[in-house]
């Protein structure tokens, strides 16, 4: 009995589960110096139509939530209080499983 | 004078602090970051190192850390809040002071003595200087190009919140004298109350001339002063 409630509870867990992306990437401005050094050595492979090259960071969260606005809200609070430096940093948002 | 300084995991200027505070007679308490309650402090230091192994960006992690709302608290409430290299960084990260230390301009971890010019003496940490004096100073450093928007850099340099700048021997401020890239070569800043101070550079590197120089122990007489 317990164990089929344990399997219940972990089922519904998996409902209500949301899965979202969260690109960081540094503002158009700020000097990028990691992905110049890639660019450039790029570059230096012979990949001669590479322009412009810029690096970032990329997170993958899931949350316990089945309401997307509501998750996407606390996807944003998570992004403003930590994720992200928003004086150098953007960041986008997506939603992940349907 | 009761001081605190915080120890986070990773950090490594810690001791070298410590040592410092203890030698000018300060009472001086270590803080573990996961304390909740901060000894009576009338200067906390928050150390150099590489806390929290500088995960997501250098300072970020221990910014939230528990005791440093305490330290947020203190700070607006007038306590003296002096961040040390990486302990400037986690100032930034807090918004106790406004900007950020992006990477050194040339891409390289610096660690070397420089120059550094005290433009500022007219407050707590800097009194025991004079206007001018060129001190030698040790940085040591990955992230210490301060960066922050056009207001607020006309407002550091209109309410003479800079300190320090990076110089030469001779006390020229220029684009060949800035190790990292830092705007105006700024090597410390103000918040506006002049309470607290975040620099790049490291006096308690430099209070002994039997291993270095004694150029950063008036920072800590100033203090005392």
């Amino acid at each position: 009995m317990k164990l089929i409630l344990v399997k219940q509870h972990l089922l519904n867990l998996k409902k209500n589960k949301l899965k979202f992306s969260v690109k960081v990437t540094l503002k158009k401005d700020v000097l990028d110096p990691q992905g110049k050094v890639v660019q450039q050595t790029l570059n230096n492979l012979g990949m001669d139509t590479l322009v412009n090259l810029r690096q970032g960071k990329y997170f993958e969260i899931e949350i316990n939530e089945n309401d997307v606005v509501k998750a996407k809200n606390k996807i944003e609070e998570m992004c403003k209080k930590l994720l992200v430096n928003l004086i150098i940093e953007d960041y986008e948002i997506s939603k992940l499983n349907k | 004078m009761n001081s605190s300084v915080i120890v986070f995991p990773g950090s490594n200027c810690d001791r070298d602090i410590a040592v410092a505070l203890e030698k000018l007679k300060f009472n001086n308490k270590m803080v573990w970051h996961k304390d909740t309650d901060l000894p009576k402090s009338d200067l906390i230091i928050v150390p150099g190192g590489f806390s929290f192994g500088d995960y997501l960006r250098s300072g970020a992690i221990a910014g939230k850390s528990n005791i440093l709302n305490e330290v947020i608290k203190a700070a607006n409430s007038g306590c003296l809040v002096l961040g040390i290299c990486n302990g400037f960084q986690i100032l930034t990260e807090t918004g106790l002071l406004k900007g950020v230390l992006l990477r050194n301009k040339n891409l390289k971890f610096l660690g070397k003595d420089v120059r550094v010019k005290v433009t500022n003496t007219d407050n707590k940490f800097c009194n025991k200087y004079k206007k001018d004096q060129i001190l030698r100073l040790n940085i040591a450093h990955n992230e210490g190009n301060y960066f922050t928007n056009k207001e607020h850099l006309k407002e550091l340099e209109d309410k003479n919140l800079i300190p320090f700048k990076y110089c030469n021997e001779n006390g020229d401020v220029n684009e060949e004298n800035n190790p990292n890239g830092s705007l105006n070569n700024i090597a410390g800043i103000f918040n506006e109350k002049k309470n607290i101070l975040g620099m790049m550079p490291h006096p308690e590197r430099m209070l002994d001339k039997i291993i270095s120089n004694d150029d950063g122990a008036n920072l800590f007489n100033s203090l005392l002063n």
